[in-house]
């Protein structure tokens, strides 16, 4: 089939771009594809789309190809850009803009042969005209009225379609702008931006994790799971497997990372009889199932966890939490260590223990989660205590590896 | 529910160019030029062809459209729940925007639905009446181009004044904070939440400060993949230019750009990956862990 640069589904190109751009150390040969021009088709889309951020680079292997972009240099997610890219017919086009020059205001109401005997004077002009007939019409009205883009009105035994109103999105500029990089599903946010006038844009971002767009429709599907409360079955591919599983969950909270780039869903996992997270880049083919009447007691058992969820990990029982405690040392004029402290504690308490210490404490479910945290503060540790006694051997052994690498002894310090 | 072609660039692209035909006979050239700006960078192989040829029959060969009105459409059930979604955010306080009437649409999330979990606490206080004015007066100066006066306590608790050019705001999420971006004075970059006092500024000048201008500096860190390292550094550090290399089955090798002024934070976040990481250049970048290690090595853990 002849190359396209639109696509029909998104599956596909969510994982290159993912590859591409969080990875992009992998040639062409290890791409696990069907066929080597699919690879090529794939690349092509990505750098049609993307091509001011796509680099290259020669290896033994062969060429690389991926995505270099520094977020705090840009306004929009470029990533934005391939959920612009859905393929469509030359009678969906067609249809479109002739259905809403006719429907070109909310008074305008049409019955259904109305618009077919307006169509058909639009395209009368052609030497070849398309042809459209009253199912395929009827077809095209009922997803636009189920996408809030035309309404219905009866009139005695008629039915009667009209545009929805129109509204002025300009006030919302600056909101819009804001928003479609700083709130959950974003690219909504863009879809509005592309229909506002031209305009100079105040907004950048730092720590922009900007690779979550591409979950954008999982996290959308998920969001609407839980705002009707219902269940779920989706297909996830487990970190340590390569074979998709079909899973049944009911849906209760999306947990979000600003300082790692993962998204998780929280969700009740019924067979298991247990909260579980799941990684949202990992999920696909979400399809919501009926609603759940235990929902809010599962919301509320969520927030009894919470506290103790240092991170994701809300398996544990309340029975079972793991203490963990540091002190740390700060010189004088370092109060800022301690505000540093006071800022990234999460659920935690810091205690003064004298002008220059202080002691950090938590009851978590998981200590694990919390190593990277507790390492950003080496250089003043004095001492850790943590009751899970195989996290601490961890933590001692890392701690030593780390000494290992850089070459710090008894002698060197 | 998201991927439809009533979002598509094609679509946005045909909108502009009916729009531009509608108002004005077109050419190729000017077709194609609205075709670069608004579609992908190929597309000029299908839209204006597709246009031009009737496969779309929406335009008459000499490029007068056959609609009678500039195209536009109303949102969708999806924008408007977004939009009712973003109304509850608390950050919404800060625009001078009463929202419109978005029928009966329900957001697509509320703040129960999600949350942010490792945001830093200290925030911006978005709903305080003092900071939204300063964000609102800064944001004006920022449209006009006006200089502003500004009082503000600097990182170490001191009232200073700073006259500058607003241009832009930049937001972290993860610090949850907007920073002022500035021109014509010695810093590119104020914390709004530190801002005391903001006037517009009516002095004469002179202007000849600049912010430093911005330097990029290169680290080269090896990545040992046990415990999923490899994933775990390369989600962590993908809002930075970087490139990586693999050099056997464990080991791979990610050359980042970072800003000078970010190096602290990059010592702090590549500290936390313990041993799985190893900087291997520059040497003064190694230098600074190897001296927090030695620090550490100092405080003696029992």
């Amino acid at each position: 089939m002849a190359y396209r640069e639109l696509i029909k589904n998104f599956e596909n190109i969510r994982a290159y771009l993912r590859e591409f751009y969080v990875y992009g150390f992998k040639s062409r040969t290890e791409y696990d594809l069907k066929s080597a021009r699919s690879y090529d088709n794939e690349r092509r889309r990505i750098e049609s789309w993307l091509g001011d951020h796509i680099r290259s680079s020669q290896t033994a292997d062969g060429k690389n190809i991926f995505l270099s972009i520094d977020s705090r240099t840009l306004q929009h997610n470029p990533f934005y850009k391939a959920w612009k890219a859905k393929s469509f017919t030359d009678r969906d086009i067609t249809l479109h803009f002739i259905l809403f020059d006719i429907l070109h205001t909310p008074a305008v109401q049409k019955s259904l042969n109305e618009l077919l005997s307006d169509i058909d004077t639009y395209l009368r002009i052609f030497p070849e005209p398309l042809s459209f007939d009253a199912s395929t019409v009827r077809k095209k009205l009922k997803e636009y009225i189920e996408e809030g883009l035309i309404r219905t009105e009866k009139q005695g035994r008629q039915l009667l379609y009209a545009r929805a109103p129109t509204l002025d999105r300009a006030p919302l500029t600056d909101i819009i702008d804001f928003f479609s990089e700083a709130a959950p599903c974003g690219v909504i946010g863009s879809f509005l931006q592309d229909a506002l006038p031209s305009h100079t844009d105040p907004f950048t971002f730092k720590h922009h994790y900007m690779t979550q767009a591409i979950d954008s429709d999982i996290l959308a599907r998920l969001f609407d799971a839980i705002h009707a409360k219902r269940a779920i079955t989706a297909t996830n591919l487990g970190r340590h497997s390569n074979r998709p599983k079909t899973i049944r969950l009911i849906p209760l909270k999306i947990y979000i990372s600003v300082q790692s780039g993962r998204q998780h869903l929280i969700a009740f996992h019924e067979k298991a009889n247990r909260l579980t997270s799941y990684r949202l880049d990992y999920l696909s083919n979400i399809q919501a199932a009926e609603v759940c009447s235990r929902f809010d007691a599962l919301r509320t058992q969520l927030a009894a966890a919470e506290p103790y969820m240092w991170g994701v990990n809300c398996r544990s029982s309340l029975k079972h939490l793991e203490h963990v405690e540091f002190e740390i040392q700060i010189a004088e004029h370092e109060q800022f260590i301690v505000q540093r402290l006071e800022r990234e504690k999460r659920g935690g308490t810091v205690t003064q223990i004298d002008a220059r210490h202080y002691r950090y404490t938590a009851d978590v479910f998981d200590t694990n989660e919390m190593l990277p945290w507790i390492r950003s503060y080496l250089s003043r540790i004095i001492s850790i205590r943590f009751s899970n006694r195989t996290a601490e051997n961890k933590w001692k052994a890392d701690l030593d590896a780390m000494y290992q690498i850089y070459g710090i002894s008894e002698d060197t310090i | 529910m998201i991927f439809s072609e009533f979002y598509s660039a094609y679509y946005h692209a045909v909108t502009k160019i009916l729009t531009k035909a509608l108002e004005s006979p077109m050419t190729e050239s000017e077709m194609q030029a609205l075709v670069l700006e608004y579609a992908f960078s190929e597309s000029v192989l299908t839209i204006p062809p597709a246009l031009k040829s009737g496969q779309w029959q929406l335009m008459h060969p000499d490029l007068t459209p056959i609609l009678h009105h500039s195209p536009t459409r109303p949102l969708t059930l999806l924008e408007q729940r977004w939009l009712c979604a973003i109304q509850r955010d608390p950050r919404i306080a800060l625009f001078d925007v009463s929202f419109p009437a978005l029928s009966d649409a329900e957001p697509l999330f509320t703040p129960a639905d999600y949350k942010i979990y490792d945001q830093y606490l200290d925030g911006d206080p978005f709903t305080d009446p003092t900071y939204i004015e300063h964000f609102r007066f800064i944001l004006s100066a920022i449209r006009e181009k006006r200089p502003v006066q500004l009082t503000m306590h600097n990182r170490h608790g001191k009232e200073i004044g700073v006259r500058c050019y607003p241009k832009g705001f930049e937001y972290s999420l993860k610090d949850d904070k907007i920073r002022i971006v500035a021109d014509g004075c010695k810093f590119e970059h104020f914390n709004l939440g530190r801002v005391l006092t903001c006037t517009d500024y009516t002095g004469n000048g002179p202007w000849r400060q600049r912010p430093k201008p911005r330097r990029k500096k290169e680290l080269l860190i090896s990545i040992t993949d046990e415990r999923n390292a490899l994933e775990r550094v390369m989600l962590h550090f993908a809002h930075f230019e970087k490139q990586a290399e693999r050099i056997d089955d464990t080991h791979y090798r990610l050359r980042l750009f970072y800003l000078q002024n970010d190096e602290t934070e990059l010592v702090i976040r590549i500290l936390s990956f313990g041993p799985y990481i190893e900087v291997i250049a520059p040497q003064s970048f190694r230098k600074l862990i190897q001296n927090r290690l030695r620090a550490q090595k100092r405080c003696e853990l029992p």
